[in-house]
């Protein structure tokens, strides 16, 4: 509760400051992101220069407004003038506007190319927008991953308090090396998304079917916070976009690193693995990938989204179960999560076979990584 | 026999009684108010959704409602304001005003003016119905993205499609008669460049709904063939295009933005003649501005979609288009205030509320020109700010237009005078209100608050707060305007023929005695 | 303007292949004379992006993901398709070329995405895409990235099979 009587002292602060906002604390509340490369900047450069010359136009419109409202008011015993037009102040105004606007076009357009760049990226990271969760794919390493909110949901429903990057933090971010010139190439998988990092000035919409692109190039290493734009869905808000920027012999490291784990990985696949291990890694996975939808205590939302604890599914029927995660259900919002490794998928299906009353009322059917490579053998027969 | 003869020794009839006048009236003041009396109805109903997102957004985290319900409150918020508030409304006015401002008895074509009123609730029925169905309402935004609102869409959006089709019907069917009546009943004398603003400003709003809500119905009708019918209009995956639905749907939704504050300019220009006692100054550049606001809404429409990966060539093209519109309307606000220049001005509520339309509609459309500089929109695009924008050229805009017209036409409808104090205090709660609400949005825009969230990041608390509270005093403070309405159609100082001092020469309505009777002009007026 | 909105679907096809927006690319297409002659040639990057919308179980990768190409000559890629169900499907590629104004410029003469691919249970098969990259390229774009999103279609023909027979 202590955040509350944080807000309602700012509260009053910002009834009575609301005009002078500048006075409330860091621009980055009220203002747009200069952001951090050379594009950004300059688009805040532009927003700022239209800004004034609208700025200036307010003043002196309202301020002729104003006086003469001020100025003829009837009582004062100001009595009307009789003339309804006036062909040269007609035409001047719409001269003046016309020029305004060519002084506010030319530097648009200059900026405008600046950002519609098309040479060659360095290195090329293909986004993906799912419902509801990003997925990065470095076209030349092999690698790739989903990246998730990782925020509590217990934060979310004011169980505990939030923190500091409340909403605007994922399990992993997309890294990438400053000083090179970034392409992003981004498509959706379901509906539309947009993926959104206000320091770099790249907004671009996630397609299902169409490849956008854009580019980047960020001096500074940094944790830069953005969101997805496009309105897909109940999660829309819950998918924010993270990257984090580092220098060129950190983000080598970390292909390495990235590498590596993507060959123990395969190695843990081949392990034997208790009932407890797999219940332990799939709780986590369940954490990050399910509790969104399916809920902390498996009771999920239906009529949308379906209840795990009860369900035949998760009590007597685990090679339906296999397949509704390999495959996904058509129509429903359950996506494939074949992508993932057989691991996590083995264990997060044990730990839904095990977990709430579950394990009590079921079938205790456990399902290891070898299941799922026989799932994944057989169909491929 | 002799009844027949007593009742019609007046020389006119009255209203029919009970129920029945209202279901089968074709007189053009009877429908005026029934639609009139519709939007208010919806207004509150779209208000209580909005009132909705802002208890959820008065706090981060989730208190209130479920982001699944949350999209379908943004979703019929939307749908309602824009469809079901603002459109009626105008209408509305239009029933009342149209024939009582060029001397003609009654609309041209009275029975097709009684359905296109009472196609409207059967619309909005449909899809207020869904929100009670086990899938819930359209969730989907005002904008039904495809393929959001086709492949991932709750079932009840075959009702949404229903209902969009029968609002498109009767917007249509409106603008024919209103073409119709301003085409063959003008009173004599009365030349296209002689009438009322109001009138031109219902001319051009007209033709725009009768070209671009034909498009609306075919894109939904496209949507329900994808749906129901295994086409691929807006599927990729059987070589239709989804950013096709979006072209569609601007190509209706930009003009759909200009019938929703043309007929506004009208009214607000009627008001600022009356109140500064001084002929509306550029008569000739307001209609030229208005039709060229309305000729070029046709080419603007992707600059709502500067993001989907337009090339070079289309984004200038579509910014260059989009800032030509602040030249046209640029002239309005100078001619509004040419006009009160060396006027002699009374504030009196309607007046408040046309100087607040042409304040605010300015500041929407300073932010909607720097919307139109497209690597700025690249940061603006489906964050608060456009939020802010389109609620402040739609709410003190539109809305404002609205309520001015009313206290403005008011006494000539009921014959009372309105209560003038409750007025004021009616409007200056709603204007600071308004700003409480609506300008903290900017900012939280402009800091990266992107739209139709249910939660948020903790750096926009605050404004949300204030913002939650302005929108809850806007809310209460519009139950007024119904009291200060229902209080003047009861009782109160009896108004003059011409209302408002000086009036009577500025329109033909303010020739007739208040309240109008049931049937004015059977004789046409002569205009010099 | 109901029949104007309706005609709004074909309208933008032909401007989007005209203008290339939104790298929308249809059928085969051949370089003009005028392009054929250009003897001017440049190296550029090209890159497959292979994609499985929705839940679509298919393995579907590209063997390369980039290759360094001159512009003006005939090249191939050769893409794997694996179906690893038990039950036939069918599916449906869906290309698209970034930047869009790119896709005038990149001629296919042989693509998997021209037609519906029907694949038995467990089938593998591998397909190409032949293309020649235009000469006249401009030059400041320096990579083509072309897009393959695999649709399951299974469903939806069922349908359409079933809507048919009414």
């Amino acid at each position: 509760m202590a955040y509350l009587s944080k807000f309602s002292f700012k509260f009053y602060q910002i009834i009575f400051l609301i005009l002078p906002a500048t006075l409330l604390g860091e621009a980055a509340d009220y203002n747009m992101s200069v952001g951090v490369t050379e594009v950004s900047r300059e688009i805040f450069d532009l927003h700022m220069l239209i800004f004034w010359v609208c700025v200036w136009i307010g003043v002196v419109v309202f301020g002729i407004m104003f006086w003469s409202l001020w100025k003829y008011r009837k009582s004062k015993g100001a009595v009307a003038a009789d003339f309804d037009d006036n062909f040269w102040l007609e035409i001047g105004w719409t001269v003046a506007a016309t020029l305004i606007l060519v002084v506010i076009a030319v530097p648009s357009t200059q900026v405008m190319v600046k950002a519609y760049d098309d040479a060659e990226g360095e290195i090329n990271i293909m986004v993906t927008g799912h419902q509801w969760k990003w997925h990065y794919k470095y076209l030349e390493d092999d690698i790739s991953f989903f990246s998730n909110l990782s925020t509590d949901p217990e934060q979310i429903y004011n169980k505990m308090p939030k923190g500091e990057f409340y909403l605007k933090e994922v399990d992993e971010p997309l890294v990438i090396p400053i000083n090179k010139r970034i392409r992003f190439l981004i498509t959706g998988n379901d509906v539309i998304h947009s993926w959104w990092v206000p320091d770099f000035a790249v907004k671009q919409d996630a397609i299902p079917g169409f490849i956008n692109t854009a580019w980047t190039n960020v001096p500074e290493p940094g944790i830069y916070r953005g969101n997805c734009t496009e309105l897909c869905g109940i999660r829309h808000a819950f998918m924010p976009v993270v990257v984090r920027a580092v220098e060129q012999e950190e983000y080598d490291a970390w292909v390495v690193e990235k590498v590596m784990l993507a060959e123990q990985e395969k190695l843990l696949t081949s392990k034997e693995w208790t009932t407890e291990e797999l219940f332990e890694r799939g709780e986590g996975f369940y954490q990050t990938n399910c509790v969104a939808c399916h809920q902390v205590n498996g009771q999920g939302i239906p009529p949308v989204f379906p209840a795990l604890e009860g369900s035949q599914i998760t009590l007597n029927d685990a090679p339906r179960q296999i397949e509704i995660l390999m495959e996904g259900v058509q129509g429903a919002a359950m996506a494939s999560y074949a992508g993932y490794s057989e691991v996590d998928i083995a264990a997060v299906i044990t730990y839904t076979r095990q977990a709430w009353s579950n394990g009590e009322n079921g079938d205790g059917v456990i399902v290891t990584p070898q299941d799922i490579v026989a799932y994944k053998n057989k169909t491929e027969l | 026999m002799s009844t027949v003869v007593e009742t019609h020794d007046h020389g006119h009839h009255g209203p029919a009684k009970g129920l029945t006048r209202w279901l089968y009236t074709t007189n053009h003041k009877d429908i005026g108010t029934l639609y009139l009396w519709f939007s208010c109805l919806m207004l509150f109903i779209g208000g209580s959704m909005a009132m909705v997102i802002r208890a959820e957004l008065f706090q981060p985290g989730l208190q209130i409602v479920e982001p699944e319900f949350f999209n379908q409150m943004t979703t019929n918020h939307g749908l309602i304001m824009v469809f079901g508030v603002i459109m009626p409304a105008f209408v509305g006015l239009a029933n009342w005003m149209l024939p009582m401002q060029i001397g003609a008895p009654d609309m041209a074509l009275p029975r097709l003016n009684n359905l296109s009123f009472w196609l409207l609730p059967m619309a909005f029925g449909i899809l207020i119905s869904t929100l009670f169905m086990p899938e819930g309402g359209p969730n989907f935004g005002w904008t039904f993205y495809a393929p959001l609102s086709t492949t991932y869409a709750p079932s009840t959006v075959n009702y949404f499609i229903f209902s969009v089709h029968i609002m498109g019907i009767s917007s249509i069917l409106g603008s024919i008669n209103i073409i119709t009546t301003i085409f063959n009943m003008r009173a004599p004398g009365m030349t296209l460049m002689k009438m009322p603003l109001f009138v031109w400003s219902w001319l051009i709003t007209a033709y725009l709904l009768i070209a671009v809500m034909p498009v609306l119905a075919g894109v939904v009708t496209m949507m329900l063939m994808d749906i129901n019918f295994g086409t691929s209009f807006f599927n990729a995956g059987g070589g239709g295009d989804p950013v096709l639905f979006q072209h569609v749907f601007w190509f209706f939704g930009h003009p759909e933005v200009y019938i929703m504050i043309l007929p506004a300019f009208g009214i607000a220009s009627h008001i600022i003649e009356t109140f500064s006692r001084k002929p509306i100054f550029g008569y000739t550049s307001m209609v030229y501005a208005m039709s060229s606001i309305a000729i070029l809404s046709f080419v603007v429409w992707a600059h709502h979609m500067f993001t989907v990966g337009m090339p070079l060539a289309g984004e200038l093209f579509f910014m260059y288009s989009t800032m030509l519109i602040a030249i046209p309307t640029g002239v309005k606000v100078f001619n509004w205030i040419a006009t009160m220049y060396r006027g002699s001005i009374t504030f009196e509520t309607p007046m408040l509320f046309a100087i607040a339309f042409v304040a605010l509609f300015t500041i929407g459309g300073f932010s909607g020109l720097m919307l139109a500089i497209v690597p700025a929109d690249f940061q603006y695009h489906d964050t608060y700010f456009v939020v802010a924008h389109f609620h402040y050229v739609l709410v003190p805009g539109s809305l404002f237009g609205i309520i001015a017209g009313v206290y403005y036409w008011l006494p000539k409808w009921t014959g009372n005078m309105y209560d003038e104090t409750l007025g004021q205090l009616h409007f200056w709660l709603t204007f600071i209100s308004v700003n409480l609400t609506f300008f903290p949005m900017h900012f939280v825009g402009l800091a990266g608050m992107p739209r139709r969230y249910p939660d948020y990041a903790l750096q926009f608390a605050d404004f949300n707060m204030v913002i939650s509270v302005g929108a809850f005093l806007f809310g209460i403070t519009q139950l007024l305007l119904v009291f200060i309405v229902i209080k003047s159609i009861r009782a109160g100082k009896k108004a003059k023929p011409e209302v408002w001092e000086g009036a009577g020469e500025l329109g033909l309505e303010w020739t007739l005695e208040s309240p109008a009777p049931y049937h004015t002009f059977t004789v046409q007026p002569q205009v010099k | 303007m109901f029949a104007f909105g309706w005609a709004l679907v074909p309208i933008y096809d032909v401007f989007c292949e005209i203008t290339g927006l939104n790298g929308k690319v249809t059928g085969p297409s051949y370089l003009s004379e005028t392009s054929q002659d250009m003897t001017v040639h440049r190296e550029v990057l090209i890159q497959f992006m292979t994609h499985n919308n929705e839940s679509m179980p298919w393995t579907f990768k590209s063997e390369k993901v980039q290759m360094r190409i001159k512009t003006g000559s005939q090249q191939e890629a050769m893409f794997v398709f694996e179906n690893t169900t038990e039950k036939e499907m069918t599916g449906q590629v869906i290309p698209s070329v970034s930047p869009g104004r790119g896709a005038e410029f990149f001629h296919k003469t042989e693509c998997f995405c021209f037609e519906q691919q029907t694949l038995a249970a467990g089938e593998r098969i591998e397909l190409p895409v032949r293309f020649i990259v235009d000469p006249a390229l401009p030059k400041e774009i320096g990579s083509l990235s072309l897009g393959y999103t695999l649709f399951d279609i299974t469903d939806q023909l069922k349908r359409n099979q079933e809507l048919a027979k009414l």
